[in-house]
């Protein structure tokens, strides 16, 4: 009898534990496949409310005017208008295609670099990652043909076959941008298309209308058969390992556009590692903001993306956030110890400057609040508050660009030119990028799966509840 | 062991070793900051007007400048000696390898630094380069009122917005006496031209000629006052050479 009783409220307690799993663990918490598309199928094809089109309307307007009538205007009346000078020849244009070229290596980071080494939390929010690659790295390519003095002629930075045998300068590093930030452009969106043709075709499926005609168009004819799965993975795969150092290469050539100058402060052998932990610091917390909106504003999404993606995310974001302390007191410490005249002015003129609340802030934002906020695993499972710290790591890491581009910019060696830099029309340009950067993740929200159901599912039949000895333990099988 | 001049790479030269074509001497004694160099070169090379406004933001178009600054803390103050400043012509210059589009390019024959206006697509990268900061942005297309268009140097390009420009030398001047002389079967003497910051120079501060030619007045000069070469440390192998002796 007592040893029934003590079976029984072992099992209830394993009971618990499983129920315990399955609450905190979307692998573990598995629903039938038809429901489980019913869900995201509904939360992108349902009918929009008057919020979203309210949405639509006020980022489209932003875009509209920050960048359809003000860049025209910069086009027409020159640059000029903007704040750009001598000496910051450079303003908050190249800012913002850093700063978008940070964002856009967090999707490639979550998606490539978690996949390739198995990282089962990865599973629901992979493609919502990719799209921010893939929308981010369009911003840094306006940014980058705003800030040209004459950009109808930008397709000269091409290299193109021409009578005049003319190519680009490929000791530039600006010449290499533009080929690295198309590589990855690419190739991003190539990585982006290959998951989501399962779930294109599955929406194909469930569809009608010109919804049909659009995904049957897209799906390229998936049917899901064991030949269609083995390619598609293979190719998944191909590009898992191959897109990791094409975003490695892209922010390392970014940074040469600044290393390779002869210009105090700028010129740092770090800058290639410094600059590349710096886009995943930034883009790691975009990822966190752009998520919790997701999980706030569409359908059945608290059910795919849980406490325990912000809690990932967020242990990403720590680690990443003291990389990024490590090469930046590196790069000020060898810069300081140089010795250097004109660079020990330049940190000066960061720390004391007009602009030294700047500096200040950029500290206490990428450094002091993730620190004191991302150790606690209670508060870093908080969407909303991890995506507070998400903000203000993306503020950080704004400012530290702008530190790094007008700021350091404003002292050289020829002290006769030392101006300060104030932003005027780029101001507009640069709502225009983040406008359009919300509104293709809006418009995507109704046309693109956001969850990649396929590889929920697969997780889900991969994970289980075993026991070894009296220890609950989740186990996964290897998959493919 | 190893030296500089072993490694095999043609762009690397010592200063001590680099030779250019044309050059200048800079006597800052003498020069007493009128500014007629300023004017003479605007005229020469049609480089536009740029109003008050841009002018206090920073955006002067000068292919030369004098700078001046205060020295010292508030009793003690002097006033440097006027330095003008303006392209130094590197032999080795840091605007060269960045530009993407080739619109800054080295002459072979000249031995100067050539901006090609139509190929300039703005990215302001030379500018950024340039440690001396003497290139000069078209921010906007300015205006040039009547009777200003009637003075055009029919020699010279009038550049548009978004293009970078920067002191040639005067190199339709170069081009000028260059084509004479090889017309009249000779070589361009010494002191047969000038640049037009040299020519309007009341005092004399400014000297231009052949620095490879160890006769010509520029060589002697430099020599003679053992000029100096500004920010020569970053490896620049600047053509210009200053003198400041009080």
């Amino acid at each position: 009898m007592a040893e029934k009783n003590k079976s029984k409220a072992e099992h209830a307690h394993d009971e618990h534990t499983a129920e315990h799993f399955r609450q905190k663990h979307l692998m573990l918490d598995p629903l039938p496949r038809g429901q489980m598309n019913d869900m995201v199928m509904e939360a992108m094809t349902g009918k929009p409310t008057w919020k979203f089109w309210l949405t639509v309307v006020i980022l489209g307007s932003i875009v509209v005017y920050g960048l359809g009538y003000s860049w025209y205007r910069l086009i027409a009346e020159g640059l000029g208008i903007a704040g750009v000078n001598r000496p910051a020849y450079w303003g908050i244009f190249l800012v913002n295609t850093v700063f978008w070229i940070g964002i856009s290596h967090a999707g490639t980071f979550i998606s490539a670099i978690l996949r390739v080494f198995k990282a089962e939390f990865r599973r629901p929010f992979t493609r919502i990652a990719e799209l921010m690659t893939t929308f981010g790295l369009v911003q840094a390519g306006f940014s980058i043909f705003m800030h040209l003095g004459r950009a109808w002629l930008s397709y000269w930075l091409v290299p193109y076959p021409n009578e005049r045998m003319l190519w680009p300068n490929f000791h530039s590093p600006l010449s290499w941008d533009l080929l690295a930030i198309t590589t990855y452009l690419l190739s991003s969106t190539m990585y982006l298309f290959l998951p989501l043709i399962p779930d294109l075709a599955m929406a194909r499926d469930k569809s009608t209308g010109w919804r049909k005609n659009f995904y049957r168009i897209l799906a390229i004819g998936f049917r899901g058969t064991e030949g269609e799965w083995t390619h598609l993975r293979n190719a998944m795969n191909i590009f898992a390992y191959a897109i990791i150092p094409v975003m490695f290469s892209v922010h390392t050539i970014v940074s040469w556009d600044f290393a390779a100058a002869t210009r105090p402060g700028w010129n740092s052998t770090i800058y290639g590692p410094y600059f590349i932990i710096g886009a995943l610091h930034s883009g790691m917390g975009a990822a966190a903001v752009v998520l919790a909106v997701v999980r706030g504003t569409m359908k059945h999404m608290d059910y795919f993306i849980r406490g325990e993606h912000f809690d990932a995310i967020g242990k990403l974001m720590l680690i990443i956030s003291m990389g990024w302390a490590y090469f930046y007191f590196n790069d000020y410490i060898v810069q300081w110890y140089g010795g250097d005249k004109w660079t020990k002015q330049l940190l000066h003129f960061h720390e004391a400057g007009p602009l030294g609340w700047m500096w200040l802030a950029m500290l206490i934002v990428n450094i002091a609040i993730p620190w004191a906020i991302l150790w606690n695993q209670k508060w870093r499972s908080n969407p909303w508050l991890i995506s507070i710290v998400g903000i203000l790591i993306n503020v950080g890491m704004w400012f530290e660009r702008y530190l790094i581009v007008p700021v350091s910019l404003a002292i050289n060696r020829m002290p006769f030119t030392w101006r300060l830099y104030i932003p005027a029309v780029e101001v507009y340009l640069s709502l225009g990028t983040l406008a359009l950067f919300i509104l293709f993740y809006v418009i995507a929200s109704k046309l693109i799966p956001f969850i990649p159901v396929w590889e929920v599912q697969e997780g889900q039949l991969a994970h289980k509840l075993s026991k070894f000895g009296r220890e609950t333990v989740v186990t996964v099988s290897e998959l493919e | 062991m190893a030296t500089v001049s072993d490694l095999n790479i043609s762009e690397v030269k010592l200063s001590e070793e680099y030779v250019g074509k044309w050059g200048m001497f800079i006597n800052q004694d003498v020069c007493t900051g009128c500014q007629a160099c300023v004017a003479a070169c605007s005229m020469e090379n049609n480089i536009p007007f740029v109003g008050d406004e841009d002018s206090g933001y920073g955006r002067t178009m000068n292919w030369i400048r004098i700078e001046r600054f205060w020295e010292g803390e508030y009793p003690e103050v002097k006033m440097t000696q006027n330095q003008p400043m303006m392209c130094q012509q590197c032999g080795h210059a840091p605007c060269e390898p960045v530009c993407p589009a080739f619109a800054t390019v080295h002459s072979q024959t000249q031995q100067l630094n050539l901006q090609v206006y139509n190929r300039c697509v703005g990215t302001r990268y030379c500018a950024n380069g340039c440690p001396y900061q003497v290139r000069s942005f078209n921010w906007r297309d300015y205006k040039r009122p009547e009777p200003l268009p009637n003075q055009f140097n029919p020699d010279v390009t009038v550049r548009r917005r978004g293009v970078m420009e920067k002191c040639t030398f005067c190199i339709q001047r170069i081009h000028q006496a260059e084509d004479k002389a090889r017309s009249e079967g000779r070589e361009v003497a010494d002191g047969e031209f000038t640049t037009a910051c040299a020519q309007v120079c009341p005092a004399d501060a400014i000297t231009f000629g052949r620095v490879d030619n160890p006769e010509s007045l520029v060589s002697q000069l430099t020599k003679e006052y053992q000029g100096v070469r500004h920010l020569e440390e970053l490896g620049t192998l600047p053509n210009i050479s200053y003198f400041k002796g009080a």
